[in-house]
């Protein structure tokens, strides 16, 4: 099973410009509410149609702007899950899950099939509830049940924890991790949180304002997140734009720091996040008064000013509350490892 | 007392309301999807009953099926048969009146509509008219119920188009409102009462049927948003 996607779509406000390709495995697409990941997934599905392009569900071609192909939703077998789960709310979970398997023609086999999946999702005793009986992490099965006994090609799933309270997507995600493996085929992940994407998904393409920033597999993604919208969708919280001195070396504007980085020549920003600052001398060392000192449950974030640069924007470092303790004090001396040094471009 | 004035209404009403709750449901789902200009102005045109005086409306209607009139002549000629001053004339001038109503909570109900729910289902195979009937309608069915009891409560105090398309004529085209005003042009004011007790009964249960409907609607879409406490999930 495979997904082919290369589509433009004129949207007004932005140009969607979206082009990937995914095997057996599941991609995420990370982007801020309003990059257009969440039309990229409705142009798959075939409810919203792109000016051009080609889509392409494991070697079927779905749509085709040159040859004018242009599958209806209900042909293409594309399962999708959106965020509120859309079960219709006039049906109990039995009747929601019958209409998943109304492809099926056999009487018989879709009431089998049907009765598989009550059962694997652990939902027999809610058959007769309606979905505004039902919890959320509740709603969310029966969407993921409904969505697979239509025995879909390739799964979308449109931020499917987010209308979840934090406590139960947790669990929610080990589940859903669990359906993904058993489901064996193409799935593609919208969503804008960076861990959950992370923890879901092997590859990840990151979108802002319609277009696809980079493109690979998570560790590379994260360690290079190459433009600052990546940057900052993968939760660097230090970013700023640099300058290029005489010596070689770069100034970061923000933070009045003069810093040597494995510069390409074409970066218009630096980030670094905030947990990869290292205490005490080193390269790129600076002696740094304690802006603010911001307690979390398990670390500390300090906001940090270099000595000497009062109207700099502080830098924030977060670290162990541990090792905190051991260093505190008004003014402490970091380090900006090298290689940690992300170089972005606009 | 006569009771043909109440049956004249209930029949003229309930076959408006009958014509215009499919037409009206019918454009609202149309229009609903129309491009933004198309829709503005169809939009005007099929609303311009509602702010309109029925008295223009009768004119209009007047000028279309009167006997001498385009529509009117030629029904005359061809089927011998005419339009104005009989009791189903009071049809016209009702159905162009309540039209707009029914359309505007029609359309109200449609544009509330989570269209996910119609992408899901497409997603999932079902065809459209499926989902038309049992997925959109169903979800849509209460505001649709309200337009359509809102509709004949309109149409049976429609008095304005309808004397003037189908006149007062006792026992052949007689409704509640013409009766009312014909008793109390009389100076029968103890039997203009009585009807006027009728038809206050009558607007009674319709505004409590309606409101009913209006409040089940909301109470369920409450419920559906709200994030039940898990439970053993």
């Amino acid at each position: 099973m495979s997904l082919s996607v290369e589509i433009e779509k004129n949207l007004g406000s932005f140009h969607l410009r979206a082009a990937f390709e995914a095997g057996d495995e599941t991609l995420a697409l990370l982007g801020a509410s309003g990059c257009g990941k969440s039309m990229t997934l409705k142009c798959i599905a075939g409810v919203e149609r792109p000016d051009r392009g080609r889509i392409v569900v494991d070697g079927r071609t779905v749509f085709d702007s040159e040859q004018g192909i242009d599958l209806s939703p209900q042909q293409r077998r594309v399962g999708v899950v959106f965020q509120n789960y859309a079960l219709f709310p006039n049906m109990t979970v039995l009747q929601n899950l019958r209409c998943g398997a109304r492809r099926e023609e056999d009487k018989k086999k879709r009431e089998r099939a049907v009765r598989q999946v009550l059962e694997r999702f652990g939902l027999q005793e809610l058959t007769g509830r309606y979905p505004h009986q039902l919890s959320g992490g509740q709603q969310q099965r029966v969407a993921l049940a409904r969505v697979l006994v239509s025995d879909p090609q390739i799964l979308l799933l449109d931020e499917p924890f987010s209308a979840l309270d934090s406590h139960l997507r947790f669990r929610l995600e080990v589940e859903m991790r669990e359906v993904i493996r058993q489901f064996g085929k193409t799935v593609l992940l919208v969503s804008h949180d960076r861990d959950e994407v992370f923890r879901m998904a092997r590859s990840i393409a990151v979108m802002d304002n319609g277009r696809i920033h980079r493109a690979g597999p998570r560790e590379e993604v994260f360690a290079q997140p190459g433009t600052r919208a990546g940057a900052v969708l993968t939760g660097c919280k230090n970013i700023s734009p640099l300058e290029r001195l005489l010596d070689g070396r770069v100034r970061a504007v923000d933070w009045g720091m003069e810093l040597e980085v494995n510069d390409d020549g074409r970066a218009q920003y630096l980030g670094i996040r905030m947990h990869d600052i290292r205490p005490g001398g080193g390269e790129n060392s600076f002696l740094c008064r304690v802006v603010e000192e911001i307690e979390n449950p398990f670390s500390y974030t300090l906001m940090l000013r270099p000595l000497g640069q009062e109207d700099a924007r502080p830098i924030g470092w977060e670290l162990d509350k541990e090792r905190w303790r051991q260093l505190r004090g008004e003014q402490v001396e970091i380090s900006l490892p090298r290689a940690s040094i992300l170089l972005l471009e606009d | 007392m006569d009771w043909f004035p109440l049956f004249n209404s209930l029949r003229i009403a309930g076959l408006s309301t009958g014509i215009i709750f499919f037409a009206g449901i019918f454009a609202a789902y149309y229009i609903a999807k129309a491009p933004r200009v198309l829709k503005g102005i169809l939009d005007v045109v099929l609303t311009l009953p509602l702010v309109l005086p029925p008295t223009v409306v009768g004119y209009l209607l007047l000028r279309l099926l009167g006997p001498k009139r385009p529509i009117g002549a030629w029904f005359l000629a061809v089927f011998d048969l005419k339009l104005t001053m009989t009791w189903w004339s009071a049809i016209f001038a009702t159905t162009v009146v309540i039209f707009p109503l029914m359309y505007r909570t029609a359309r109200g109900a449609f544009e509330s509509f989570d269209e996910t729910l119609a992408y899901s289902a497409q997603s999932l195979g079902l065809s459209n008219t499926y989902i038309f009937w049992r997925i959109r309608m169903p979800c849509c069915r209460q505001g649709i119920l309200a337009g359509a009891v809102l509709s004949f409560a309109r149409a049976l105090g429609e008095y304005g188009a309808t004397s003037m398309i189908a006149g007062y004529t006792p026992g052949r085209t007689a409704t509640i409102s013409t009766t009312v005003y014909q008793l109390w042009r009389t100076n029968d004011d103890a039997l203009a009462l009585r009807w006027v007790l009728v038809n206050m009964a009558i607007s009674f249960v319709v505004l409590l049927a309606v409101n009913l409907l209006e409040r089940r609607r909301t109470g369920r879409a409450e419920r559906g948003r709200q994030d039940v406490p898990v439970r053993g999930n």
